[in-house]
């Protein structure tokens, strides 16, 4: 239902246009682009080494890319070309947040101060960068209640509320992977981008996870990028998916869309040789049929 | 405890029966190491002709200790320490919950209660005089190595970033003072604050450059300032004057009064006799407010944002970054901070001693401190201010103990063997408590209660 909402107002929210990422000789991304809708689960998808995680390094200022222009674009209309930005303003100004394929928390740190660090932008500016904040100035106070009530909110969201003062290295390998999504909320994105969020995580686990996306998107109105290996866990909450490999798109449409699409069966399956002409012939088929819509 | 269950069951006989066996095999083992060490000697003799000398005596000696230890190892050591993890391990499941002694729980507290009582105890019981040694060589001393040790506990502690060159901030702080006093007349309370922003500035300058290198590479670079600082306060004699120093370091005041013999002095508008004494209580209580005060702001800005992005940073500086952190400025303030307050102790060093050199800011100096950061726990104030107790009060009682030269002769002096006992005393430490004397870690925030973060989830930083 939100799908036909969004595909008729199609406002994109990060449109990426001939992304090349080239390390050394290796060309990981070859003129690569594809829109992200503003309220969508995106869904990034492709076989391993289809050149994804560098997608999302580009994304979120890790890489630099070699060409192309990524723009993300607010709701307040406001636009940032994301190529040219350092990595922690992406987060700061652009309002992306991320999170990471092999997790990354501050394990020494308990989950309640790992969602207190993730704020420290907004909680920066309330302690008058600190020297405010030093002289009990009570607006830092303030702010700091404020924040503690935020990561209250995700934490019970994570369902994470009882284990909010241990150490985060001390969670179990799926609540690591909730908390760093609650993290990411804390910083107030507009985009989450999510790399695997799914991997890892035991049936129980990656449906809890499914709840706790479509409930971000419902709540928040953040749109979600991610890349993702578990299909069921595509196929059952993105609006749309791209598809991904050797570093370029092969498909780009509606989950059942791409699930028929004859190029990601053969990217993912392959195909026999003597099928390879049959496929072709089908691939052409399709592009001629739906040239106008894509 | 099945294991331990059957050895006290059956116990006497059948230990007894197994150490005497291993304490064969070690007479043995240790008879065939030594027969040929020990039991036989070449030398020369008078007409220079190689000889044999026998030794069978010395080597009957070392089988037997070998022998007689392996038994009492074995028969009374072994069972003993069984025993007592046994009875530990009984104990923790009875009352899992140890309740705090109220001595652990108020440490801090009575720690600076103790030292703000500690000079006139001194005083009560060496009299005025006497009292001298223990406020300054002890009290002094160490509260200096407290307070940089503190410092750097923001850069290596909280930041994770490894500084190998701190000496070179205190002596920054040192020397602004020294110099700024001599040639502007300016006085030591105006200068404390000026020294602390001077090493600062001087932390940013080395921050810019250094803060893109991580780890060793860091370590590397800022052992290199800290020698860069000390060449040029040895080279640059017409302003330095070089490895003289600087002399004649004009004495802080207390509210504009002196500690001198004149008649407006300390001692005189007093009424008390004059002595230097009142001078080193005097600089005993600045340095104490300038550590607790090193403390306050430490312990204040753990629970700010930026001093939670230090700790995040320690953590992981990537995951940092995806937060929208700039981490380069995070390190900057902590490279600063540290610096400041090392500035500080720095000119609080040159007002105590009076005389300032490039001797003083060796690269000794940093290792010094930074030992007692890692040995106190990383980022634990109380653990580093026992530390550095230890460390600083321990090489210092080296000096008092006059009484090993009876024992091993005139000749003998405890000082030398003091970096000796120092190395000795980290190894034992570290491999008793390999987190320092407080491996925990306090949360700054809590939302039910206030868990202490045991120390095998935090990290170590990368630089």
């Amino acid at each position: 239902m939100a799908r036909e909402t969004t595909t008729m107002t199609k406002d994109p929210i990060l449109k990426v246009e001939h992304l090349s990422m080239r390390f050394g000789g290796l060309m990981a991304i070859n003129d690569f682009s594809f829109e992200a809708y503003r309220g969508d689960i995106t869904a990034l998808i492709g076989p391993n080494g289809a050149g994804k995680t560098t997608v999302f390094n580009c994304i979120t200022g890790f890489y630099k890319p070699t060409m192309g222009m990524i723009t993300m674009k607010q709701k307040a209309g406001k636009e940032y070309l994301l190529e040219r930005l350092p990595d922690f303003e992406i987060t700061k100004l652009a309002k992306v947040a991320r999170t990471f394929q092999n997790i990354r928390m501050f394990s020494g740190l308990t989950v309640l101060e790992n969602l207190l660090v993730a704020q420290h932008n907004k909680l920066m500016q309330a302690s008058g960068y600190t020297f405010l904040g030093l002289l009990g100035f009570p607006a830092y106070r303030q702010a700091s209640r404020e924040a503690i009530e935020l990561a209250k909110h995700w934490l019970e969201k994570a369902s994470l509320i009882d284990r909010a003062d241990d150490p985060a290295g001390d969670l179990s390998y799926g609540a690591q992977r909730r908390l760093e999504i609650a993290r990411a909320m804390c910083t107030g994105p507009e985009l989450l981008c999510l790399d695997e969020p799914a991997a890892g995580l035991n049936p129980r686990e990656s449906l809890a996870l499914n709840e706790l996306l479509k409930s971000i998107r419902a709540d928040t109105g953040t749109s979600i990028l991610l890349i993702e290996h578990d299909m069921s866990v595509v196929m059952e909450i993105s609006d749309h998916v791209v598809v991904l490999e050797y570093g370029q798109k092969i498909s780009d449409g509606t989950p059942d869309f791409v699930k028929n699409d004859p190029r990601v069966i053969a990217a993912y399956l392959g195909v026999e040789d003597e099928e390879v002409e049959e496929v072709i012939e089908q691939i052409e088929e399709i592009e001629g049929g739906q040239g106008g819509t894509h | 405890m099945a294991n331990i269950a059957s050895t006290t069951a059956s116990a006497g006989t059948d230990v007894t029966a197994r150490a005497l066996r291993e304490a064969v095999f070690a007479g043995l083992i240790s008879l065939g190491l030594f027969v040929l060490f020990v039991g036989l000697k070449s030398d020369q003799n008078i007409r220079n002709e190689l000889i044999l000398n026998q030794r069978w005596g010395l080597l009957a000696i070392f089988v037997i200790v070998a022998a007689v230890g392996r038994f009492l190892m074995v028969a009374y050591v072994q069972p003993a320490m069984a025993r007592r993890k046994a009875a530990k391990a009984e104990a923790e499941d009875v009352d899992a919950v140890k309740e705090e002694t109220f001595f652990s729980r108020n440490f801090s507290k009575l720690a600076i209660a103790f030292l703000l009582i500690y000079p006139p105890l001194v005083v009560a019981i060496f009299g005025v005089q006497g009292s001298l040694k223990w406020v300054d060589n002890f009290g002094i001393q160490i509260l200096i190595y407290v307070m940089l040790a503190w410092g750097l506990n923001i850069v290596v502690g909280l930041a994770g970033l490894l500084d190998l060159g701190y000496v070179a901030f205190y002596a920054v702080g040192a020397y602004s003072y020294a110099l700024l006093s001599t040639y502007f007349g300016l006085s030591f309370w105006v200068l404390l604050p000026v020294a602390g922003i001077l090493a600062a500035f001087w932390g940013m300058i080395l921050g810019f450059p250094v803060l893109r290198l991580r780890g060793d590479y860091l370590a590397i670079v800022t052992l290199a300032f800290g020698e860069i600082i000390r060449l040029v306060l040895i080279n640059w004699t017409e302003v330095t004057k070089g490895t003289f120093g600087v002399s004649g370091i004009a004495k802080a005041t207390l509210f504009g009064i002196k500690f001198d013999a004149s008649k407006d002095g300390f001692a005189a508008m007093m009424g008390l006799p004059m002595s230097s004494a009142y001078y080193k209580i005097f600089l005993f209580y600045l340095i104490l407010a300038l550590a607790l005060l090193t403390a306050y702001v430490t312990i204040r800005l753990r629970r700010m944002p930026i001093g939670r992005a230090w700790e995040a940073l320690r953590e992981d500086e990537i995951a940092c970054r995806s937060l929208g952190i700039n981490t380069v400025t995070t390190k900057l303030t902590a490279f600063a901070t540290g610096a400041m307050f090392g500035g500080i102790a720095g000119s609080f060093f040159a007002v105590r001693q009076g005389f300032v050199s490039p001797e003083s800011f060796v690269f000794l100096e940093s290792a010094v401190i930074l030992a007692i950061v890692v040995l106190g726990g990383m980022g634990s104030l109380t653990g580093i201010a026992v530390a550095a107790a230890v460390m600083i009060g321990g090489t210092e009682i080296l000096r008092e103990l006059s009484f090993l030269k009876m024992v091993f002769g005139p000749d003998f002096t405890p000082e030398l063997y003091r970096m000796l006992i120092f190395g000795l005393a980290m190894v034992v430490v570290m491999v008793w408590k390999p987190r320092g004397f407080v491996g925990s870690r306090e949360p700054t925030a809590f939302l039910h209660e206030r868990k202490a973060v045991s120390g095998s989830f935090t990290k170590e930083g990368h630089g």
